[in-house]
């Protein structure tokens, strides 16, 4: 019995495959993150129940938003959200893609440094900061130099009539400076990853640096870029503070861009604490439901786009 | 002008665009530290201000006190629940990284990456504040911790992944199982791109503002216990900007100071720990 034992190696034993405890566990934890998402839009269907019941589809397209008769319809804080986003991706973005393709530069690399470093502070200052600094700075200067000088000018054109401090057009510029970072960051990274050999290959054949950059590089990274494109209008779908200190905050769909909005996000920032009713709570969930099904659907579509256009270049590299 | 002078011509103006556009973004950057900084100075250069909570309009002396531990203790607690439980998230993903399952964590961690902050304030207040029929600090904690989570758990894979694989075969091949060679020789050695990530998202938390409006609500005394109503320095901010009061205006912008001082601080920080994670790497 004891020979047996002694003459057997430890370890020889062990040659059976041994389950893997330390996988297990850390699968489990890491089962947290599709798990919170998972219930996040549970949670937020079930406490949207008594709106949706009440209203039905007819909430989306419905103008009203009137607490004392118990009348809610989401159509003008939808319209906010999207038209706050898609104008300030408008403003972003070609200013982006040029941060993005001289960070990509081999060129200058103490210069890159600290333009890379200026524009990950941009992505660092909390949304809040650039609330007060849009209240107090940002929209007196662009009301005075951009809001009243284009009216002047354009007026006649009815959606740049009428300038307001507080407006669309506002927020939307605070919202290009605050999505800028997550687009030049991938942009660049999208841009870098574009084969050597189609640079050196342009340049052989004597195009100059903008020819390279504007027939070979940029429409190699094209599709990388609209997918961070669509990532930054994720998150200025998004985005709260900066953009309820802005807007103005009226419940309508506004004739011009230089008018008040309102966007589902600073409804419920709002108006949530101060609910008149279970109605009016469950409703203003409903809205927190279509803004993160809305974004939930743009950042998949997103990262998709994104590791798509990475894999694809690993291949060709 | 012949057509290759043209050409070269038209090349340099665009690259001149682009270098101004560069600039272009960066003066956004200037303007929001700079007048923080000037608009901000004034109130945040006393004493009181960090040694006293909130004072009606019109008494002197009053201070953030309660806003800044209040910011410690929300984004303390909710490190003591993201950080482990992403750390070791994000070892599976590195070292179990090619499964099926690997891959829908990976890509719900980067969708909650992206996930609107007031949504989670949302459901953070139907699971912890409704039943419990009270705002908390907790709640609020919980709800940052959220915020948090998938940055830990992404950065961690990300730095755990760098790590060659010749260390994880000495340690297997020495008979270590492979809980002690991912917790006690891999995780050391990818501690700065970890810590990285960790800072990262404690900066991220420190600054948010939409999740804690229905969780931590605010409060304006100094408030310690994590189960009532706590402040945060964003709340101080969002709350006192938008007031018609100049004397609370004045309080927001040395808030918001304060606030700007201690991400960026945090953000710097954790640059110079990856940098020396690089560092490191270079020397093995």
């Amino acid at each position: 019995m004891a020979t047996a034992a002694e003459t057997k190696p430890a370890g020889i034993t062990t040659t059976r495959r041994v389950p893997d405890r330390f996988r297990t566990v850390t699968a489990l934890v890491a089962a947290a993150a599709p798990i919170v998402l998972i219930v996040i839009v549970l949670v937020l269907l079930q406490g949207s129940e008594l709106s949706i019941r009440k209203f039905g589809l007819g909430f989306l397209v419905s103008r009203s938003w009137n607490p004392p008769i118990e009348s809610f319809g989401a159509l003008p804080a939808i319209f906010g959200t999207v038209a706050s986003a898609f104008i300030s991706i408008a403003i972003a973005l070609p200013v982006g893609v040029a941060v993005a393709v001289i960070l990509a530069e081999p060129s200058h690399p103490s210069l890159r440094g600290v333009v890379g470093t200026g524009i990950e502070l941009l992505a660092a200052i909390p949304s809040v900061v650039y609330g007060i600094w849009t209240l107090y700075v940002l929209s007196p200067w662009s009301y005075e130099h951009l809001e009243v000088p284009i009216s002047n000018r354009a007026g006649f054109i009815g959606w740049l009539s009428d300038p307001a401090t507080r407006s669309l057009f506002n927020a939307s510029l605070v919202l290009a400076v605050m999505i800028l970072p997550t687009l030049t960051a991938i942009s660049r990274d999208v841009i870098r990853a574009v084969p050597r050999g189609l640079k050196e290959n342009s340049f052989a054949l004597g195009a100059t640096w903008w020819e390279t950059t504007w027939h070979v590089i940029l429409p190699a990274a094209r599709a990388g870029i609209f997918g961070a494109t669509i990532l930054a209008l994720g998150r200025a779908l998004g985005e709260t503070i900066a953009v309820t200190m802005a807007i103005g905050n009226r419940y309508w769909i506004p004739p011009s861009v230089f008018q008040p909005a309102y966007t589902l996000a600073s409804v419920i920032a709002n108006e949530f604490t101060e609910a008149s009713g279970a109605l009016h709570q469950s409703a203003l969930v409903e809205l927190g439901l279509v803004l993160i099904l809305v974004t939930l659907v743009v950042n998949l579509v997103a990262l998709l786009l994104v590791r798509s256009v990475s894999r694809e270049t690993r291949i060709t590299a | 002008m012949n057509r290759t002078s043209r050409r070269r011509a038209t090349s340099r103006a665009w690259l001149i665009l682009m270098y101004l556009l560069t600039a272009l973004a960066l003066i956004p950057l200037g303007l929001v530290l700079w007048f923080t900084a000037a608009k901000g100075f004034q109130p945040a250069s006393h004493l009181e201000f960090y040694v006293n909570v909130f004072r009606p309009v019109g008494v002197p002396g009053a201070g953030v006190k309660h806003a800044i531990v209040g910011t410690m203790m929300l984004v303390g607690m909710a490190s003591l629940m993201a950080i482990p439980i992403g750390i070791l998230g994000g070892i599976f993903l590195a070292e179990y990284g090619q499964t099926r399952w690997a891959g829908w964590v990976r890509l719900a961690s980067d969708v909650l990456v992206g996930t609107p902050s007031i949504a989670v304030g949302l459901f953070i207040y139907a699971v912890l504040v409704a039943p419990l029929h009270h705002f908390s600090g907790l709640s609020g904690s919980v709800a940052l911790a959220v915020l948090m989570l998938p940055i830990v758990v992404r950065t961690t894979e990300g730095s755990v992944a760098l790590i060659p694989n010749g260390l994880r075969e000495s340690g297997l091949a020495l008979g270590l199982p492979r809980w002690r060679v991912s917790l006690q020789l891999i995780l050391p050695a990818a501690a700065p791109g970890v810590i990285t990530g960790a800072l990262l998202a404690v900066a991220r938390a420190s600054g948010e503002t939409a999740p804690l409006l229905f969780t931590a609500f605010g409060n304006q005394i100094l408030q310690l216990n994590p189960n009532s109503q706590i402040q945060a320095l964003p709340l101080t901010v969002y709350q006192y900007a938008l007031t018609p009061y100049k004397s609370l205006q004045d309080q927001a912008w040395g808030a918001a100071l304060v606030l700007v001082v201690m991400v960026l601080g945090i953000n710097l920080i954790s640059r110079w720990v990856l940098r020396r994670q690089i560092a490191l790497a270079g020397q093995m």
